[in-house]
């Protein structure tokens, strides 16, 4: 909606498709804040953010684009104030910032930079309804419920001319021509499990380029959220952490003071993801079936739990059926955010190899957000780094695609004719199947091998096993059939086009982790254990063609500063 | 039950938060009657937080008419 904004204000025509009513993405779910160097509450700057950006992705980032982000970070975040954004202020009327993990002062000191904006614990949402309102003034043309299918591209150079999507009020399929193609269409994490994504999150940006031949970035690299509930997924704030909650194996011990015995259960997050996965694997989970680990708040009292985890409580007795109060709350290490995607610059396009070209812009497509891969997470992203993502690069892009449009013909390029007809092709294979495999069977068994072959820990001979599993699971979902063909409001129809999506997705995800032999960030193998710079320090390219794999280099120069140099990653 | 009216609201209990697709398609799935259509419709209306915040028993912030489907949703 960021670059939507943009190309409004320019006067261009913008049509914005979305599954679900615009300020119902997943985006609002964000509550911890935007990052932004302003200095309102301690002392910052850019370069100090941009330092902990790159530290924190395991040096895998690409730190020009690293740098951009950092550099237009408090212009973009006052943008959103001057919109009517309602941050939370300080008694000078400054917007109020406060500390986050891995943000810190002069280059990873002890002291913690006070960098994140919040509107109270509703960050997200309440940019949602910023930008959609102001999308609505310049007359940005909504298309709600409308699914987007596949890309339509160009045969003589590649570029993407526009999409297919399905109306899901009529069950049409439509072709939308464009001289620029940008998606927006967030993660991919129900690939798993357990998962703190909501439904929507299916991948559909990626299923999408996957399909046009476009290969996917770095998709082994998903982060874990230590405490998601057992079994549900929804999320556990880390403030029961900071206020004083720990985590119990079976035996009743703090393992934590194990694993980081000074930071204990306040590790960084994928500490205590491995942590508690090194206890379940060891025998040492709890439950019937030995994995999972629980989470002790019940000696905080109920002053606390109820004053300061606001909503805490709720979640356990409605997800869990404990109340923390008195109970132990089960908790397991659950997928939340996905740090690759569809491979972009910073300007916003599309970049893919072509001959010596690792970074050849495919013409009239963009990328934003957590769909993409720009690369500023690397292999692992500070929190409220995502919000930033998706203002700064939605700008950025939306002024590219303006500069773009300037330079194009006033005419739209000729679409090919055999437009549509895959999608076509894909909807009649559903429409004519009597019968097959049932979708969700097909979901779970999907969702059940990435969590069991490509979870926190990696280990050699799962993933293998887990590439076999998903290779048959995707063969499987070639062959899903659908009870209702009914054509109006078919959801059952949309929910076996969303499977197709993740099944790219996951294969991606696992063929890509299979591959990388080291750990890095997110990326855990048993085998591996350490980062390997001289082997590694590379962006892995999945193509859904014959699972193939190719590698380019990491942007090691910033546009204006001194490269920072790859250090052991430690807090 | 009217199967277009169902679907359309499944798919309306596709939401932004996994707290509430989880709790509406739990509904949805084994507790919807007939005589929850209307009121649950107006209900989707909200945003997000809001719902979530009535739905989970934080606030009591809704419409006097929709005390019965806010009474059924808390069961869930």
């Amino acid at each position: 909606m960021r670059a939507a904004l943009e190309l409004a204000r320019a006067e261009l025509k913008v049509a914005v498709l979305s599954k679900v009513f615009p300020t119902r993405s997943h985006t609002v779910a964000a509550q911890g804040g935007i990052a932004a160097p302003l200095a309102n509450s301690s002392e910052d700057n850019w370069h100090w953010h941009m330092y902990d950006t790159v530290k924190g992705s395991d040096y895998l980032g690409d730190q020009d684009a690293i740098e951009y982000m950092c550099r237009r970070a408090n212009e973009v975040v006052v943008e959103l104030e001057h919109m009517g954004m309602p941050f939370d202020r300080l008694e000078n009327g400054k917007i109020y910032q406060r500390p986050f993990g891995g943000h810190t002062q002069e280059y990873g000191s002890a002291k913690m930079a006070m960098r994140a904006c919040a509107a109270a614990d509703r960050t997200g949402h309440a940019m949602l309804h910023t930008l959609y309102q102001q999308n609505v003034r310049t007359n940005t043309q909504f298309f709600v419920e409308w699914m987007a299918l596949d890309i339509i591209r160009d045969p003589q150079d590649g570029a993407v001319l526009g999409v297919t999507a399905l109306e899901m009020e009529t069950g049409e399929v439509s072709i939308f021509q464009a001289k620029a193609t940008l998606f927006a269409t967030g993660g991919s994490g129900r690939i798993f499990y357990a998962s703190t994504n909501a439904f929507i999150n299916t991948g559909d940006g990626l299923g999408m380029v996957a399909r046009a031949g476009l290969p996917l970035e770095d998709m082994e690299f998903y982060q874990f959220h230590p405490t998601g509930v057992y079994g549900a997924g929804v999320l556990i704030t880390e403030g029961v952490r900071g206020e004083g909650g720990y985590l119990l194996n079976k035996d009743g011990e703090r393992f934590m003071e194990r694993y980081a015995p000074n930071a204990k259960d306040l590790a960084s997050r994928d500490v205590v993801a491995r942590a508690m996965t090194t206890e379940i694997k060891e025998g040492r989970g709890c439950g019937p079936q030995k994995d999972h680990v629980m989470l002790k708040l019940d000696h905080l009292g109920a002053e606390v739990i109820n004053h300061r985890l606001p909503g805490i409580r709720e979640i356990a007795i409605k997800f869990a059926n404990a109340d923390p109060i008195r109970d132990l709350v089960p908790v397991v290490p659950t997928v939340h955010y996905q740090m690759g995607g569809i491979p972009a610059k910073y300007t916003g396009n599309v970049v893919v190899p072509e001959g010596n070209n690792n970074e050849s812009i495919v013409p009239g497509f963009y990328a934003v957000g957590e769909c993409s891969c720009v690369s500023v997470h690397g292999a692992n992203r500070l929190g409220t780094n995502s919000l930033l993502d998706l203002v700064v690069f939605g700008k950025a892009s939306g002024e590219q695609v303006i500069k773009d449009a300037r330079t194009m013909p006033g005419a739209h390029r000729t679409l090919p004719k055999d437009a549509g007809d895959y999608t076509r092709a894909r909807l009649a294979r559903l429409d004519s199947n009597a019968a097959g495999e049932r979708v969700v069977d097909v979901l779970t068994d999907l969702r059940r091998a990435m969590q069991a072959h490509c979870g926190v820990f990696r280990f050699p001979d799962e993933l293998t096993l887990g590439v076999q599993k998903i290779k048959t699971i995707a063969e499987r979902a070639g062959r899903t059939f659908i009870k209702d063909k009914s054509k109006v409001f078919n959801t059952a129809r949309v929910e076996a086009l969303e499977l197709d999506n993740l099944v790219e997705t996951a294969m991606a995800t696992i063929v890509s982790a299979e591959a990388r032999k080291e750990s890095r960030g997110a990326q855990a193998r048993a085998d591996f254990p350490e980062r390997d710079d001289k082997n590694w320090m590379k962006h892995t390219l999945w193509y859904k063609e014959d699972n193939r794999l190719a590698y380019k280099p990491v942007h090691l120069k910033p546009m204006t500063v001194e490269a920072f140099e790859p250090k052991k990653r430690t807090y | 039950m009217e199967a277009l009216a169902l679907h359309r609201l499944k798919w309306k209990c596709r939401r932004g938060l996994l707290e509430l697709d989880l709790v509406l398609n739990e509904f949805i799935e084994k507790r919807l009657e007939e005589k929850d259509l209307k009121e649950l419709n107006e209900l989707l209306e909200m945003e997000d937080n809001d719902l979530w915040e009535i739905v989970s028993g934080r606030s009591d912030r809704y419409d006097a008419g929709h005390g019965g489907i806010v009474a059924r949703l808390r069961a869930v």
